[in-house]
């Protein structure tokens, strides 16, 4: 008896870690921008030209973040992105006029949406719709560009 | 037990062939009920192979094997399972399972067989036990056991299901002369204080002619001889003669097929 | 010679074909046995995982130490030092956890299994089980087979979670980049998809060494020479096998 008793003891030791390990993966070594609140209202915003921006992408304002993207869809009608996010619900007092951008973290880095504060009266809340979208910045236009601009310059 | 016949086990025109090797051409046995049945014959005549046919763990080319009025070749998976329950076997070295102790060796049968209480179990395995000698060995492991104790936990583990017949795989190969006398003595116990049916596959003739009722000698893929082991002493085959008594040459030859020795010798063959 | 290559191949299909067979038979008695005759799985996975529980270890912080390493030194040529948790973690995560896992698993449990059986077989504790009327498919290979597959997913997570801690200790300890800049980063591009793919590759390694194991040893020719090649063989097949699969499962999660 004390022989099964060990290996129960083993096992359950066993599986335990197993656990603990998968638990730490999934919580510790992805997607933690410190966003993990469930009290969340949503927006959308259109844009032109969404880049690489990915759903779970952090939603941040003054560099903080506070929300992240939930849902990316094109629309065939007006021909540009719907970008849903989500924002904690304890940012309740965010102007409604307020502009949101595609944002890349460094050079290449990830992408991410920054907003930046309008002046209205009137706040942000769930189903909103943000009005001043300005679309990812694409490297190869913006290089494209560049090019065309020091030829041009150069004749 | 009014269908009763008198035979336990009919086996008729029995052929078996592993790869291009006959090893049984036309094999007549007739098993009685209650008595202690040898099945003798030289290495390799494929005497194990019988028991493994005898249980279906093999199946025959042609000819039948009728065990207790049963065809077993049309037994399906469950019927041969509950058929197998009704036998008890001992294999050549015990076969014991070696990662459990003893008492759940003998065990074994019961927990996977029936919902006894532990205590009953407890009890059942303990007389049985108890029987061969080996009760004190209860909490040992099978590797602690030597070759003689595993033959006998094997033979507690053979009848804890109170089986209808026995069948011993080689019970006396390698033993020291005390131990063999014990596992015969068993035998024979066995066979009459359980009213059971015994069939034992071995080439030791001292052994087998103080405990068989009744043997068969095979040879060939054929039996040889039969009837009681006296009988056999007396008969006047040559093979017969040869086994008996353990002679070096005669029908089985020392001389193993091989070319012309002086041939050889000279390095003729090598051309 | 020709006449040799076509019986090999015939051989080689035939063992196929027997494979597929015993491995529906696994599957087919698998869930009776999970569920009633759970103690034996208990057992297995007692004997696969935990026993296995130390060699894992030792080899997931190594394998991420080494990572971090390497990691450091070819990203630093590209000023992306910060960047090895994340290499690391993309690696343990999605291939060297569950690939090397398996490898191990072959070798030390799938081994052990192999020759158990192999030697039950040759000293006739199968067909001493299959007299007593017990079936040693159900009794004996399908609790093994049912506790490496158990025990595989979470070998292979351990493994990846203690190699980060090993890539932790050598990137941030050892090479002084910035804890935070370790882990953030890492959290920032790994994504639950990623760690999903790391756990359905480790459940279908887990599945094909098991199942290989069980078969390499209950196929075994009974005698010492076939239980040692029958051992041999289950390692050696198991890794070409987990290779060729992990090489599949890649192509379609991309």
């Amino acid at each position: 008896m004390r022989q099964t008793r060990a290996v129960e003891f083993g096992t359950g030791l066993f599986v335990l870690m197993g656990m603990a390990a998968l638990f730490f993966l999934t919580t510790q070594a992805t997607g933690g921008d410190g966003f993990s609140s469930n009290d969340v209202f949503e927006v959308q915003a259109r844009f032109e030209n969404v880049g690489s921006l990915k759903p779970r992408a952090p939603v941040a304002m003054a560099g903080v973040t506070i929300g992240r993207v939930t849902d990316i869809v094109f629309d065939p009608v007006e021909l540009n992105a719907v970008v849903s996010f989500v924002i904690d619900s304890q940012y309740d007092q965010i102007p409604d006029d307020s502009s949101a951008a595609i944002l890349t973290s460094g050079l290449l880095g990830s992408q991410y949406i920054g907003m930046e504060a309008g002046g209205s009266e009137i706040y942000l809340e769930e189903g909103s719709e943000i009005f001043l979208p300005q679309s990812a910045i694409i490297l190869e236009n913006l290089i494209g560009k560049f090019l065309m601009k020091s030829s041009s310059d150069s004749k | 037990m009014v269908s009763e016949s008198e035979n336990l086990i009919e086996i008729t025109d029995l052929c078996f062939s592993r790869g291009a090797r006959q090893v049984f051409n036309g094999l007549n046995i007739n098993i009685k009920r209650g008595l202690i049945t040898a099945i003798m014959g030289p290495s390799g005549t494929g005497k194990t192979t019988l028991l493994r046919l005898i249980t279906r763990q093999l199946i025959p080319d042609s000819g039948t094997i009728i065990v207790d009025g049963v065809d077993i070749s049309t037994l399906n998976r469950a019927d041969l399972y509950k058929l197998r329950r009704r036998f008890g076997m001992l294999f050549q070295n015990g076969a014991l399972l070696t990662d459990i102790s003893v008492f759940e060796n003998v065990a074994f049968p019961l927990r996977e067989h029936t919902n006894l209480s532990n205590r009953l179990i407890r009890h059942v395995v303990l007389t049985k036990l108890h029987a061969v000698g080996l009760r004190g060995a209860a909490d040992m492991m099978p590797s602690q056991l030597s070759g003689g104790m595993a033959r006998r936990v094997a033979l507690a583990r053979a009848i804890v299901m109170d089986p209808e017949f026995l069948i011993y795989d080689e019970p006396f190969v390698g033993l020291d002369p005390i131990s063999m006398g014990v596992i015969v003595r068993l035998v024979r116990k066995m066979n009459d204080a359980l009213d059971i049916s015994s069939i034992l596959v071995s080439h030791d003739v001292d052994e087998i002619a103080t405990v068989a009722d009744c043997s068969y000698l095979i040879s060939d893929g054929k039996v040889a001889a039969s009837g009681s082991p006296e009988e056999l002493q007396k008969a006047s085959s040559a093979l017969v003669q040869q086994f008996m008594h353990g002679m070096a040459d005669g029908p089985v030859a020392f001389h193993f097929e091989a070319p012309d020795y002086t041939e050889q010798l000279l390095g003729r063959d090598a051309d | 010679m020709l006449r040799d290559i076509y019986n090999a191949m015939m051989e080689f299909v035939r063992a196929f074909g027997a494979f597929q067979l015993f491995f529906l038979r696994l599957l087919a008695n698998s869930p009776s046995i999970f569920f009633k005759r759970f103690s034996l799985v208990v057992k297995q996975v007692y004997n696969t995982g935990t026993l296995s529980l130390v060699i894992i270890m030792v080899c997931g912080f190594f394998v991420g130490a080494v990572l971090g390493l390497q990691g450091y030194a070819n990203l630093a040529r590209f000023n992306a030092e910060d960047s090895v948790g994340t290499f690391a973690a993309f690696a343990l995560v999605k291939e060297l956890g569950p690939v090397i896992t398996a490898l191990l698993f072959a070798g030390r449990a799938g081994t052990a299994l192999a020759s158990e059986i192999g030697l039950m077989k040759a000293t006739n504790q199968l067909s001493a089980m299959e007299m007593m009327g017990v079936d040693p498919l159900r009794r004996i290979l399908v609790p093994r087979f049912l506790g490496g597959v158990i025990a595989m997913p979470f070998l292979a997570a351990i493994f990846s979670a203690i190699g980060l801690f090993g890539a932790h200790l050598v990137g941030v300890g050892l090479l002084g980049i910035d804890v935070g800049a370790f882990w953030q980063l890492m959290q920032q591009s790994l994504e639950i998809g990623d760690i999903q793919e790391g756990i359905v590759k480790s459940f279908v390694f887990g599945v094909i060494a098991s199942s290989l194991a069980v078969w390499e040893g209950y196929s075994a020719i009974p005698t010492a020479e076939g239980v040692g090649r029958a051992t041999t063989r289950s390692v050696v097949i198991t890794a070409i096998v987990v290779l060729i699969f992990d090489f599949m499962i890649t192509a379609v999660a991309l």
